[in-house]
């Protein structure tokens, strides 16, 4: 079995994009990952693309097709792949990218993520966001995307004594780490007070808790052990795992862990053969600061309750244990779903190349990736090595 | 020949609602009013629309006009009523003023729509007229009675009033001389209420940067470059604000002060006022104006464009009357109204039968 390698990494400033349409998103990605790899179209032996809801936040489906055509590569004429798991669609686009190299079946792949959420209204956007959650047995009875994340903080706050402060603590770190992220769509610090202050969205979070919708896109590059000696700067893939679990919360014996990321985390890291301490660094999925809590528990860097007290510490920033999000994560990096999978390798693979400038991580070798989907029904975890 | 403002008035309803008020009936935040900068917004009465506002500060201006033997109705060319909601679709506001005022037969009128701009737009219009001698005075009217739907945004801000600017080009009788005017225009559709429509609709946060921000800020800048002016010349500003947040911001970015802005920003206290919302600022700056202060003025109106003005008071300014009903006097002069008067004065409630 072939390993998987990262040749080339390349976002979009992720914000309010308001003057560069969809297909300009992606064309800008997918070019400035070919031009990172020094690869051209005719190189490439697959494309998969990760993208959450294009259809009712831009009306345009059928994507990957469209997206090869907007790169001027149509007439290479290459399969094309739209892959699909709410806020989790980028991860897994990433690991079809990685099994399609280990299965033998290609040596050079290419898969981005995408979304435009800024061109419908904020309350269609959130209607869409709730797409992700169970509609039949949550969004019937009024659920929303953030009210089932604020019954998460709620019930993590009542079993582990998480604090909103400590909830705070995430966005205020995300936000500083992203000051050093040029491509970030907050790049400006935040305060504890901002936080707790900031009007309600479901309580006990807040409109600082949650992380934006962005337009963005990215992209990277994927090789096999066959061409990786032609590529200088390639990271590799050395875990990769995927779980799934209930789409509703109710039907979970545990609102607090999310066992889709413990098993997702779990093959990752046996495939890898890493333990927690060998850790460096980690892009989690702090769609709200509850989940980067959780996420840092389930990842098995803390203990579980010890999310919210390790964040406060600074444990999980620089001159921490592990660095958590030093992108800004989706919090201040900004949040456009099908992208945000994407946008997380791509700053593990930066990271790991010893080239994330202001904000590169000290002697960083290992770095692990987390995306979730909904409330955790589908997690995928990476584990990438510098080679 | 130069042209300028030879007299003015302005006229904002008396009834006003809070904005926590409003936050109660939709259980927002009661905070919002500070965020938003508009603690209480002008709600026209049951009987006040553009036409009878646009009366109301014509007649003040021509009252003051008269008075000070600057002009009288009749030398007046052209009357330009800028809104965007005329009583009529079909049928000119101006109109109704000219028959108030006692103007015409013998003179030209159109009424104007872009969203927030119109009134500026008709100062533009009447500045060319008297400037190339086809008119001895215009009178250039902003007005408007903005509408919100019940739990929109911009429910906590569009309000009710407008002012009205007789131009002319006597030496002896100008106040505030226009030196230059400059207009930014693109098409960017950020709001916008269709033939029909009860409501307009609103592109949310593409209303901020990319429209409000980008047009200000380009027509402001292109404004101080042609004067080479800077902010810190002028002893006024008065920005569009559809909020008391975006013009207080417009400004700051483009390097004016606190004291620069403190009579022309009424929306704390009185929303906005849309097409009238810089001519009241306009009027209010010049109810306090001393000869020889220097304003900067710069409209917004959603679709979009931006007109900025460079304008001069001169001593002539102690000779109106302006002790007749000063800006601020009314302004205090207010009655608060409950959401639901507000609801039954604004024409929100379905009735059986007659009334709205």
């Amino acid at each position: 079995m072939s390993n998987a390698y990262v040749i080339g990494a390349a976002h979009t400033r992720f914000g309010e994009v308001w003057d560069k349409s969809y297909r300009q998103l992606m064309t800008e990605a997918g070019l400035g990952a070919l031009k990172d790899a020094k690869i051209a179209g005719e190189d490439i032996d697959e494309v998969f693309v990760g993208t959450m809801s294009t259809g009712k936040l831009v009306g345009q489906e059928h994507v990957a097709g469209l997206l090869l055509d907007g790169a001027g590569l149509a007439d290479v004429h290459l399969p094309a792949t739209r892959v699909e798991a709410a806020g989790a669609s980028g991860g897994l686009a990433f690991r079809q990218a990685v099994q399609a190299i280990r299965s033998g079946s290609a040596d050079l792949v290419v898969v981005g993520g995408i979304e435009k959420m800024t061109d419908v209204s904020d309350a269609d956007a959130a209607a869409i966001a709730a797409s992700g959650i169970d509609q039949e047995w949550e969004a019937f009875f009024g659920a929303t995307d953030a009210s089932m994340h604020a019954l998460l903080a709620k019930r993590h706050m009542h079993e582990h004594g998480t604090t909103r402060e400590q909830m705070a603590e995430v966005a205020v770190k995300n936000h500083r780490h992203a000051v050093q992220n040029p491509l970030a769509q907050f790049q400006r610090e935040i305060t504890v007070d901002t936080v707790l202050k900031a009007p309600k969205v479901a309580e006990p979070l807040g409109m600082f808790d949650g992380a934006p919708l962005s337009d963005g896109a990215a992209c990277v590059v994927l090789c096999s052990d066959k061409l990786v000696d032609q590529h200088a700067g390639a990271v590799k893939v050395s875990g990769s795992g995927q779980a799934s679990d209930t789409l509703a919360l109710h039907d979970r014996s545990d609102l607090t862990t999310w066992l889709a990321t413990e098993h997702a985390a779990r093959r990752a890291y046996a495939e890898a053969q890493i333990s927690v301490a060998d850790i460096d660094l980690a892009e989690v999925h702090d769609g709200y600061t509850i989940n980067e809590i959780v996420a840092i528990e389930d990842l098995g860097f803390v203990k579980k309750g010890e999310g919210g007290p390790a964040t406060a510490e600074g444990r999980t920033t620089y001159g921490g244990d592990i660095v958590v999000n030093p992108s800004g994560g989706l919090k201040a990096r900004g949040h456009p779903a099908g992208a945000t999978g994407i946008a997380q390798i791509c700053e593990l693979a930066w990271q790991l190349r010893g080239k994330a400038g202001e904000r590169q991580v000290k002697d960083a070798r290992i770095g692990v990736a987390q995306n979730t989907g909904g409330t955790g029904a589908t997690a995928v975890v990476h584990v990438l090595e510098a080679i | 020949m130069p042209v300028g403002i030879l007299s003015y008035g302005a006229y904002v309803p008396r009834y006003r609602i809070r904005s926590d008020e409003i936050a109660r009936i939709w259980g927002d935040d009661a905070n919002i009013g500070a965020a938003l900068n508009v603690h209480t917004k002008s709600v026209p009465g049951p009987d006040e629309d553009v036409a009878t506002i646009s009366v109301e500060a014509a007649r003040q201006a021509m009252r003051r006009a008269v008075k000070n033997e600057a002009a009288t109705p009749q030398d007046i060319g052209a009357i330009y009523v800028g809104s965007e909601s005329h009583p009529y679709a079909v049928k000119p506001t101006g109109t109704v003023v000219q028959a108030a005022i006692g103007a015409g037969p013998y003179l030209t009128m159109a009424d104007y729509e872009f969203a927030c701009k119109a009134g500026t737009a008709a100062i533009q219009t009447g500045m060319g007229l008297v400037k190339s001698d086809m008119a001895k005075a215009v009178l250039a009217i902003g007005a408007d009675t903005s509408q919100g739907a019940p739990q929109n945004a911009l429910e906590y801000s569009a309000s009710a009033g407008g002012a009205a600017f007789l131009l002319g080009s006597d030496k002896k009788k100008i106040i505030a001389e226009l030196h230059h005017t400059v207009s930014f225009t693109t098409d960017t559709p950020d709001f916008w209420r269709r033939e029909g429509q009860k409501y307009p609709s609103h592109g949310e946060r593409f209303t901020g940067v990319p429209a409000y921000f980008r047009h200000v800020a380009e027509a402001s800048k292109r404004l101080l470059e042609d004067q080479g002016a800077k902010p810190s010349d002028y002893d006024h500003c008065v920005f569009h604000q559809p909020n008391g947040k975006f013009p207080v911001n417009a400004a700051k970015q483009l390097g004016f002060t606190a004291e620069q802005w403190q009579h022309g920003l009424l929306a704390p206290r009185i929303g906005n006022t849309y097409s009238g919302a810089v001519l009241v600022g306009l009027a209010n700056v010049l109810d306090h104006a001393e000869p020889g202060d220097r304003i900067f003025m710069c409209g917004y109106g959603s679709g979009a464009g931006s007109d900025a003005f460079d304008l001069t008071v001169t001593k002539n300014i102690l000779d109106l009357d302006r002790e007749d009903q000063p800006l601020e006097a009314m302004l205090a002069d207010t009655t608060e109204v409950d959401y639901a008067t507000y609801a039954k004065y604004r024409g929100k409630l379905v009735m059986s039968g007659g009334g709205h």
